[in-house]
């Protein structure tokens, strides 16, 4: 690496553009967001700003406290759920033969360059009440009733007289199942990189120093995958908590997260300064997130280093 | 003599062959693979309740290519991803020989305000695009391909630190005595860095180029904060038509793009393969 | 230009890197036209960096360089007339042989027509004929240096600057390019100036070697005089083995000097110069002998008991020492294969010439 003063010609040719661009295309948007939280509403389209953290208090409202914690809830449930299937499918994919790891690999990852609008409204057609999990069940049902039917059960009606669809969309349910369908490709690429970076003989020590398959599994494998397992955990929560696409089609009206209020307050409900503010919220807390992190690394750094 | 067994011992390691193992890896891939496989099935369908096989049929496709809002949400949702990966190449690339190259005052913060756009929540950054452009009068009314101005100018912030990211993992590697060689036989600046550098760094140009063109004909979020009522993405259209009703229309439209995604990613998986 | 002209004058160059490490103080030296000069010294005492500042790549934050006379101040690596052989080879990885060798003189121009039949030429130089059209991760490293070689010297440069061309190869291969590039030098006629911190290496190829220590240059000679008349202590230790034995000067009186060695009493050397500073009296190991009587008033002889023998083939090293545990080592050709079975052992005299004695002040 050379100091820029060594060749500053060069230098400049390459740092004003994407400087310009970011501060002009990027930055700027942010600033202006961030004064829009302070202000406030006047009239139907004007707005003034008063310097007065006014949005921000009411973001502590009963009711929208409510919205962030539901937020957390999906956003904490979707990483744990990506991660035990994480876990799973990366350990399946780090012991399979060498050469159908890359095939694999590139299986679990396809999805993700796949349009997300796409992926969720294939969900949907998947989970609809006269969807294809219904069909299964309602077929499930039927042979299942055919066959009490044929041991002189038929008459008790015991699984009801009709078939009932499980209403597997717009509700939780549907957006948790979402949340995971969409962002298992995220924890599944740290955690195989963990996993295979890690050197097969500290499993063999283990398990020859006498300790279990699960023994050896949380006292070697979880330690040592620790790092590719925080870098999934935090990238599958942070954008879990700020989706708004998934529980927008797949959610209820009782399942709307932080990103769909905020999406309200600048379409229908037109209250730009308070739904500046909730962006502002929303990005202090990924900030932390990954600030806690790079925490936790450098943490770890030191107490490797002493 | 002894006959060969059939059966492997399984070695204490051997997780790939065990049975919960196995079974949490398919579980997997069909739950990843299930919902697009019907998806672009029942595109085929000759039925408007797609839950029953009806017959196959390209009649949606044909429903679809005539749908002229359709066609125009997917030249203007083309369009915005071929300028977009353009310009995200080039900045991302000088933005990676930049970081790579250089020490300068203030580059820690210059690296953390690139990084920004990968981190924050896309919610945040499409309502500080919309607000940029309400707030500076942002022309609505200009002609095609001016109006998709503010969807391009949105999907180059978000996509351009993604290319430089790609890029410099790619440089780290990078033997600095390639290009002094060049200079030493001759080369100036310029051409050192065109012939030596930027062959080098063609990969990962490629890799951040195919990446820009996904993220930005995958955009929904940012476009939908971005556009006007006039210019409209593909995922923006598939969008109202979702919330509209779900047609089989939409699973044709929607098989295309996920055809193209793959085509392209072939396309490049060669290319890089190639170099 | 007459043969002994200087190509390279380097005059009181010191640089300093950012941080304050000082690579190189205030070296001054000449390299003359067609000479094969060697810079040696351990690693990161600044030789690369002398060599990267006649290539260009850095530049000396005091003092000047003339190559082919003109002052390279302010020349950029691509309009020098020296070309580099570099430690990695940095052989383009995206172009084949042929277009490697070519790159050069692409980029300056040179008549389109000619470009391949100079290829052809210096590919035949380094022995490389017929592999044109490889791609250099299809080739072996040595393969490698040669086309680094051939890339560099199809140039014609005044100067070839090679940055530790042979230390990635093995021992049997580095042996082989050692002899090539003495070959090769002869061929062409250009000057080579080689760094390397490998000494064997050095007094093989070299015409004349500048030993570097920590920034300073310590001495300049041709690989004889350099071995045999080191002028200082660092100079004698690396290259080569030396028994040194440091003394107090008694007094130097009608050219014989008087020095008290501990352990080994008072030692009279005959000396050219006078001196008046303590010394250190270095012998070579191979410069001593084993005997079992004392070998008469030529030598100088001390009694000592064998401690220990390693056994290397061509020679045997013996370690010895004496009543008030001054060490010994001497070195011992197996000349025939009764001598190399001879064990030494008990008591013997180690013996050598006055004249073999080195007096070093530094």
């Amino acid at each position: 690496m050379e100091s820029w003063r060594k060749n500053p010609r060069l230098f400049w040719l390459f740092a004003v553009p994407p400087s310009f661009w970011l501060l002009l295309f990027f930055l700027v948007p942010l600033a202006l967001v961030w004064v829009l939280s302070f202000g406030e509403k006047v009239g139907l389209v004007d707005v003034v700003i008063t310097w007065q953290p006014d949005n921000y208090m009411r973001a502590l409202d009963p009711l929208y406290l409510q919205i962030f914690a539901k937020s957390f809830w999906f956003a904490g449930l979707t990483t744990a759920v990506c991660l035990v299937i994480g876990f799973a499918v990366a350990i399946a994919i780090t012991f399979a033969p060498a050469r159908r790891r890359p095939l694999l690999l590139m299986l679990v990852m396809l999805p993700f360059w796949t349009n997300l609008l796409i992926r969720t409204y294939a969900l949907i057609a998947v989970f609809r009440s006269r969807g294809f999990v219904n069909a299964g069940l309602e077929n499930l049902w039927q042979w299942a009733n055919g066959l009490l039917a044929l041991i002189g059960l038929g008459e008790l009606q015991l699984l009801g007289t009709e078939f009932e669809p499980l209403q597997l969309l717009y509700n939780n349910f549907a957006v948790v199942a979402g949340l995971v369908y969409v962002h298992l490709p995220f924890m599944v690429l740290p955690l195989y990189a963990a996993l295979d970076r890690m050197d097969r003989s500290y499993i063999e020590a283990s398990l020859d120093l006498g300790a279990g398959q699960i023994r050896t599994f949380g006292s070697v494998v979880i330690p040592l995958a620790m790092p590719g397992i925080v870098s999934g955990v935090i990238i599958t929560f942070v954008p879990a908590l700020g989706s708004f696409l998934t529980p927008d089609l797949l959610g209820g009206t009782d399942s709307q997260m932080i990103a769909n209020v905020i999406e309200r307050q600048f379409k229908s409900a037109n209250d730009w300064p308070f739904g500046a503010a909730l962006s502002f919220i929303l990005m202090y807390i990924t900030f932390f997130a990954i600030a806690l992190r790079a925490l936790w690394v450098g943490k770890r750094r030191r107490g490797l280093a002493a | 003599m002894i006959g060969a067994r059939k059966h492997r011992v399984m070695g204490p390691l051997d997780y790939g062959r065990r049975m919960w193992v196995r079974l949490s890896l398919w579980a997997t891939l069909i739950f990843l693979y299930a919902p697009i496989v019907i998806l672009v099935a029942f595109s085929f369908n000759d039925s408007r309740r797609n839950i029953v096989w009806r017959g196959f049929t390209f009649k949606y496709y044909e429903k679809a290519w005539n749908n002229d809002a359709l066609i125009e949400a997917f030249t203007n949702s083309l369009t915005i991803a071929l300028i977009s990966t353009v310009v995200s190449v080039i900045l991302g690339m000088m933005t990676a020989v930049l970081l790579w190259r250089f020490r300068f005052p203030g580059k820690a913060p210059f690296e953390g305000t690139v990084s920004l756009p990968i981190i924050v929540p896309e919610i945040c950054m499409g309502v500080a695009m919309m607000t940029f452009f309400a707030d500076i009068g942002w022309p609505r009314d200009l002609p095609w391909p001016l109006n998709l101005g503010a969807i391009t100018i949105a999907h180059i912030s978000f996509s351009f630190p993604f290319v430089a990211m790609v890029v410099r993992a790619r440089l780290t590697h990078f033997n600095p005595e390639l290009e002094e060689a060049a200079r030493d036989l001759g080369a100036s600046q310029w051409q050192s860095f065109r012939d030596v550098l930027v062959p080098y760094m063609r990969p990962g140009l490629l890799a951040g180029g195919l990446l820009a063109f996904t993220l930005s004909l995958d955009d929904f979020v940012i476009t939908f904060f971005t556009s006007g009522p006039e210019t409209v993405t593909f995922p923006v259209k598939v969008y109202s038509m979702i919330r509209f009703s779900v047609t089989p229309e939409v699973n044709a439209a929607s098989t295309a793009l996920i055809m193209i995604t793959i085509v392209l990613t072939a396309i490049a998986l060669r290319l890089q393969n190639r170099t | 230009m007459s043969a002994s002209s200087p190509i390279i004058s380097i005059n009181m160059i010191s640089k300093t890197f950012p941080g304050g490490v000082q690579a190189l103080d205030k070296v001054s030296l000449e390299v003359s036209e067609g000479e094969f000069f060697a810079l040696l010294g351990p690693s990161g005492c600044g030789k690369t960096t002398l060599l990267r500042i006649l290539a260009g790549f850095e530049t000396p934050s005091e003092g000047e360089i003339f190559i082919d006379g003109a002052d390279m101040g302010h020349v950029p690596p691509n309009h020098r007339p020296v070309n580099m052989v570099f430690q990695s080879y940095a052989v383009f990885p995206h172009m084949t042989v042929a277009e490697n060798v070519a790159y050069g003189l692409k980029v300056t121009r040179t008549e389109r027509q000619q470009i391949p039949g100079m290829v052809e030429e210096a590919l035949e130089l380094v022995r490389l004929e017929g592999l044109g059209n490889r791609m250099p991760d299809r080739l072996s490293g040595g393969q490698r240096q040669r086309v680094a070689l051939a890339r560099a010297l199809v140039k014609k440069p005044r100067v070839l600057l090679l940055d530790e061309p042979l230390s990635a190869l093995d021992a049997k291969l580095r042996e082989t390019m050692q002899l090539e590039l003495v070959r090769l030098q002869n061929t062409v006629g250009i000057t080579f100036v080689i760094v390397t911190h490998d000494q064997n290496e050095a007094l093989s190829v070299a015409d004349r070697i500048a030993v570097i220590d920590q920034g300073r240059l310590l001495q300049v000679a041709g690989p004889a005089e350099l071995y045999e008349y080191p002028k200082s202590r660092f100079v004698a230790d690396f290259i080569g083995k030396m028994n040194l034995f440091e003394g107090t000067n008694v007094g130097c009186e009608n050219g014989v000097l008087s020095v008290l060695v501990n352990g080994l009493g008072r030692l009279e050397i005959p000396v050219t110069e006078a001196t008046h500073a303590d010394v250190g009296l270095a012998v070579r190991p191979e410069k001593m002998l084993l005997l079992d009587e004392h070998p008469g008033d030529a030598y100088l002889a001390f009694p000592a008991t064998v401690d220990k023998l390693s056994y290397q083939g061509s020679e045997t090293r013996v370690f010895l020492a004496n009543e008030k545990d001054v060490s010994f080592e001497v070195s011992v050709r197996n000349a025939s294969r009764d001598s190399a079975a001879d064990p030494f052992k008990g008591r013997m005299w180690v013996a050598w010439k006055h004249a073999d004695t080195l007096i070093l002040s530094d």
